[in-house]
C-alpha cells in the first residue's frame, strides 16, 4: 500500500537572537492510509513542530532547512502557498489543543464548520450544514440538530473539542493532525472525546497523527507509536509491542513515570493541624462549597480530587482566606478558629500556610529575578537582610536542586516550566511554613518533570515535617504522593478516607466513575471501559 | 551604541533627535537665546533679517528668543502636568483594579463623570471658576487627564491582578503599596510609558490651545500657543512668522509620536 504521508530526513530550524537552533533533526516518518500514529515526547521534543510540518506548515521563526515531506505524491517542502491552501482543511486538517481558544467566539459553530467546505468549493452551504449535523451526531454531541447554532461559549470544553474534530472532518480529509486534543480536559470528559474521535477516525478510514505527552492516552488511540526526544526519533513500533517491550532506555524511563508510589503510612492518632468543620462558601448566590468537613493531620498529605467545577480550588481559597466562608462553619488551625478573612489573620498564620500554584508561568512575577521572588518571604517574614539572607537563599536553591550560582540572578522569563515550579516551591519553603497547599502543581508539566517535582516534594516533607494538601484531578499523582484522599463533586465531599480505603471497592458511583476514567497503559482499556459503561446504561434503563 | 542606531528605525531616531533638541532648547534657553524672553528689542512686526532671524512680534520682542523660551514654558509645563496626571491616574487605576468591589465602582463612576464632559469645555469652566494662573491651569489639565490614564491603568492591571503571583503576594500579607509598586506596576510599565508619550502630546496641545484662548500661560511669558495668537494678524499680510511656533508644536508632536510608535511596537513584541 502506498504511503499517504512520507517524511524523509526532515530538518527544521528555529531562528532566535543568537542564530538558529535545529529543533527537528532528521526525522523519517511513514503513514499509511487509515493508520493512526502517536507522537510522544516531552515538551520541546519537537512533536508539535513535526505535526505541523506534516501539513507543510511551520510556525513563525521556523523553517524547513532540508528534507522532504510528501503528501500522497505531492511534495510539500517548497510548495506554493496556494497549493498548501488548497490542501489545508480539504485533504489535511488540524485539531488544536485548546478548542476553546481556537474557535472564533463571535461566530456560531456551524458557520465555522461550513467555512472550509465552502471555501474549497466541495459542498454547498445546505450540504455542508447537513454534513455538520451528521458529524455532530457521529461525535455523539447532544442535540446534533441544534448544537451547531450555538456560540462556542455556550457549549462545554469537551463538546467544543468534539465539535472541532467534526470541523476537521468537514471536507473528508485523508489526514488529520491532532495536537494534544484532550490535554485540557478532565478525565471523565476526556474519555468521551477519545471514544468519539477514535470512532470517527476509524469509520471514515482517516489517517491521523496524534500528538500527546500522555502515554496512556496514546496507547488507546494509536496503531503505532513514535517516541521523540530533542528533535530525534528515539524509537517507533506498533502500539502493543511498544508498550510491552520498549527497547530504548529513554522510552523505559517514560514508561516508568507512572509507577511512583508512596508507601502506606499508618494514620497517627494526633490532633489535626487543620480542621475544616461544616464549611460552606458562596460565589454570590452560587453555593460553591456545601458543608465540607475533614481533618488534615500533621505531616501527612491529603489529596483533594475531583473534576473541574467540583470546588477543589474554592476550598483552597477558603482555607487561605481569599474567599471568606459563609457564617456557620469553622476552620480550626491547631484547635483555634481561624478568622475567615485574609485581612484579619496575623502574620504567623500567613507564614505557616503557603501555596504552590498550578501554572508556573503565572505564579511568578515575570518582571522579577529569582533572587527577588525567593528572597521576599525571607525579608518579609523572617526579617533577613544582607549576608544572612544570601546564605539562606543559596541553601534554599540547593534544596530545590538548582545551582545558586547559575539561577539566583536569572530572570523568571529565562526559566523552563519545571524550573519555575521549583522556584515556586522555594518561595513557599522560604517562609518556613508548616502547611503547603499544592494546587494542581504537576498538571502543567511533562511527566518526567512532574515526577521530579513530586519526588522533591516528598523529600522536603520528610526533611521538614511538612503537611500538604494536594489538589489534583490526576489519580496517578494521588497514588504517588497521598496518605489521605478526599473526593469532591459539586461542592460536596463524596468519599473520604485513607488512600487505600478510597482506592479499594466498594466505591460510591462518582468515585468509581472517576477511577475508571483514568487512562491506563493498556491498549484495550478504552474498549473495556466503554463496554462497562454500556452495560451500566443497559442495567440502569 | 552603534548597534542602537542600526536596530532603531529612522523615524524613531528622528523623533528622538527632535525631543532631545527641544529638551536642550528648554534647559539652556538663557544661553541659546540671543535676547531676553520679554526684552523689547525693536519695533513691532519687524521682518526677518540678520539681527532678528525671525523678526519681532507685536511688541517688538525677538521672535527667535521667544520660540526658544517657549520650549521651556510650554513643554516644561506639559511635562509637569502629564507627570501629575500619570502619578494620580495610574495609582488610582491600579488600586481600583486591585480592590475591585465598591472602591472600583466609586472611582470608576467618578472618572466616568469626568469623561462625560468635553475636556476643553470642562477646562474652560474650571479655569473660569478658579481663575487663570499657571498652577491652576496645570492642576485643571492634570485632573482632566487623570481620567484616561485611570482607565488605561485599570484595564491593564485587571489582566495582572488575576494572575497567581499577585494572589501569592496577597497571601503573603503584602500591603497595597508593595502590590501596586512591585507586583503590578512593573508589568504595565511599557503600556503606561507609551501612553505617557501620547498623553504628553495632548496635554501640550491643550496648553497651547488654552494659551491661544488666553486662559493658559499668561503674557508676557513666552509660550508657543499664545505666540500664535499674539501675532495672528500677520497672517493676513502674508507673513508666515506666526506659523513658526505652530510649526514647533507640530514638529514636537510628530517627533513624540514617532518615538511612541516605536516603543509600542517594541512592547507589543511583534516582529517586523
Amino acid at each position: 500500500m502506498t504511503n499517504i504521508l512520507t517524511v524523509r530526513d526532515l530538518h527544521i530550524q528555529a531562528r532566535h537572537k543568537h542564530g538558529t537552533t535545529e529543533i527537528v533533526k532528521g526525522i523519517d516518518l511513514d503513514l499509511k492510509p487509515g493508520e493512526v500514529l502517536g507522537l510522544v515526547g516531552e515538551s520541546g521534543a519537537g512533536k508539535s513542530t513535526l505535526g505541523l510540518a506534516a501539513m507543510g506548515y511551520t510556525r513563525d521563526g521556523c523553517r524547513i532547512s532540508s528534507g522532504s515531506i510528501r503528501f500522497r505524491d505531492q511534495e510539500l517542502v517548497g510548495a506554493s502557498a496556494s497549493t498548501l491552501r488548497h490542501l489545508h482543511g480539504n485533504s489535511i486538517a488540524y485539531v488544536a489543543q485548546s478548542a476553546a481558544a481556537s474557535f472564533n467566539p463571535s461566530h456560531r459553530l456551524i458557520d465555522q464548520f461550513t467555512e472550509a467546505p465552502l471555501e474549497h468549493g466541495v459542498r454547498s452551504r445546505k450540504q455542508a450544514e447537513a454534513d455538520a449535523i451528521q458529524l455532530y451526531r457521529e461525535m455523539q454531541l447532544p442535540n446534533p440538530e441544534e448544537i451547531g447554532f450555538r456560540y462556542p461559549y455556550q457549549v462545554s470544553g469537551g463538546q467544543l473539542q468534539r465539535a472541532m474534530t467534526a470541523m476537521a472532518m468537514s471536507c473528508k480529509p485523508d489526514l488529520i493532525i491532532f495536537d494534544e486534543p484532550t490535554t485540557a480536559l478532565d478525565v471523565t470528559t476526556q474519555i468521551e472525546v477519545l471514544a468519539a474521535i477514535r470512532k470517527v477516525v476509524k469509520e471514515h478510514n482517516t489517517a491521523a497523527i496524534y500528538i500527546t505527552h500522555d502515554l496512556a492516552v496514546v496507547s488507546q488511540m494509536a496503531d503505532r507509536i513514535m517516541v521523540l526526544r530533542d528533535g530525534h526519533m528515539v524509537e517507533t513500533a506498533p502500539t502493543e509491542e511498544m508498550l510491552a517491550n520498549p527497547k530504548e532506555d529513554y522510552t523505559k524511563s517514560l514508561w516508568a513515570v507512572r509507577t511512583l508510589h508512596r508507601e502506606t503510612r499508618p494514620r497517627p492518632e494526633k490532633t489535626p493541624l487543620l480542621a475544616i468543620d461544616k464549611v460552606t462558601a458562596h460565589y454570590g448566590e452560587f453555593k460553591a462549597l456545601d458543608s465540607i468537613s475533614f481533618d488534615i493531620l500533621p505531616q501527612r498529605t491529603v489529596a483533594v480530587v475531583g473534576e473541574s467545577g467540583s470546588g477543589k480550588s474554592t476550598l483552597a481559597k477558603v482555607i487561605t482566606g481569599l474567599l471568606p466562608h459563609s457564617p456557620g462553619g469553622e476552620i480550626r488551625w491547631q484547635g483555634e478558629a481561624l478568622p475567615p478573612r485574609l485581612q484579619d489573620r496575623d502574620k504567623t498564620i500567613l507564614r505557616d500556610v503557603q501555596m504552590i500554584y498550578q501554572m508556573p508561568d503565572t505564579a511568578l512575577n515575570p518582571r522579577h529575578r529569582v533572587r527577588d521572588v525567593v528572597g521576599r518571604p525571607l525579608t518579609f517574614y523572617l526579617g533577613l537582610h544582607g549576608a544572612e539572607k544570601e546564605e539562606r537563599l543559596r541553601s534554599l536553591m540547593e534544596q530545590i536542586e538548582l545551582d545558586p550560582d547559575i539561577y539566583l540572578n536569572r530572570r523568571i522569563t529565562e526559566l523552563s516550566g519545571g524550573q519555575k515550579q521549583r522556584i515556586g516551591i522555594a518561595r513557599a519553603l522560604a517562609a518556613e511554613p508548616r502547611f503547603i497547599i499544592c494546587d494542581e502543581v504537576t498538571s502543567a508539566l511533562d511527566q518526567l518533570v512532574a515526577e521530579g517535582i513530586l519526588k522533591l516534594l516528598l523529600k522536603l516533607q520528610e526533611k521538614y515535617g511538612l503537611t500538604y494538601m494536594f489538589i489534583t484531578h490526576d489519580l496517578a499523582t494521588v497514588e504517588a504522593i497521598a496518605d489521605d484522599v478526599v473526593v469532591m463533586q459539586h461542592g460536596k465531599i463524596v468519599e473520604q478516607g485513607t488512600r487505600d480505603e478510597v482506592f479499594s471497592p466498594p466505591h460510591p458511583d462518582y468515585s468509581a466513575r472517576l477511577l475508571a476514567s483514568v487512562p491506563e497503559m493498556d491498549p484495550h482499556w478504552l474498549d473495556r471501559v466503554l463496554a462497562e459503561q454500556k452495560i451500566d446504561l443497559l442495567e440502569n434503563n | 551604541m552603534l548597534r542602537f542606531f542600526k536596530t532603531t528605525p529612522p523615524t524613531a531616531l528622528l523623533g528622538l533627535f527632535i525631543i532631545l533638541s527641544v529638551a536642550i532648547m528648554g534647559v539652556f534657553a538663557p544661553f541659546l537665546a540671543p535676547y531676553g524672553e520679554t526684552e523689547v528689542v525693536g519695533a513691532a512686526y519687524m521682518p526677518w533679517d540678520s539681527v532678528h532671524l525671525l523678526g519681532t512680534d507685536n511688541l517688538g520682542r525677538d521672535m527667535l528668543s521667544r520660540v526658544i523660551y517657549g520650549a521651556r514654558n510650554t513643554v516644561g509645563l506639559a511635562l509637569l502636568t502629564t507627570a501629575i496626571a500619570f502619578t494620580v491616574g495610574a495609582t488610582l487605576g491600579i488600586y481600583a483594579a486591585l480592590k475591585g468591589g465598591w472602591v472600583d465602582q466609586v472611582v470608576s463612576r467618578a472618572v466616568d463623570v469626568l469623561m462625560a464632559v468635553p475636556p476643553l469645555i470642562l477646562a474652560l469652566m474650571l479655569l473660569a471658576i478658579v481663575g487663570p494662573s499657571i498652577p491652576n491651569m496645570v492642576l485643571v489639565i492634570a485632573v482632566i487627564y487623570v481620567a484616561p490614564v485611570f482607565r488605561l491603568a485599570r484595564a491593564s492591571s485587571m489582566n495582572i491582578v488575576v494572575l497567581d503571583f499577585v494572589q501569592a503576594a496577597r497571601l503573603r500579607g503584602e500591603g497595597n503599596l508593595w502590590l501596586i509598586s512591585r507586583e503590578i506596576l512593573p508589568n504595565i510599565t511599557s503600556t503606561l510609558v507609551a501612553e505617557f508619550g501620547l498623553r504628553f502630546c495632548f496635554v501640550f496641545l491643550f496648553i497651547a490651545a488654552l494659551s491661544f484662548l488666553g486662559l493658559g500661560i499668561q503674557p508676557p511669558t513666552a509660550d508657543w500657543g499664545s505666540m500664535v495668537k499674539e501675532n495672528a494678524t500677520l497672517i493676513t499680510f502674508g507673513d508666515i512668522t506666526p506659523l513658526i511656533p505652530a510649526a514647533a508644536i507640530a514638529v514636537l508632536t510628530i517627533g513624540i509620536n514617532f518615538v511612541v510608535d516605536w516603543m509600542l511596537h517594541k512592547a507589543s513584541g511583534l516582529k517586523d
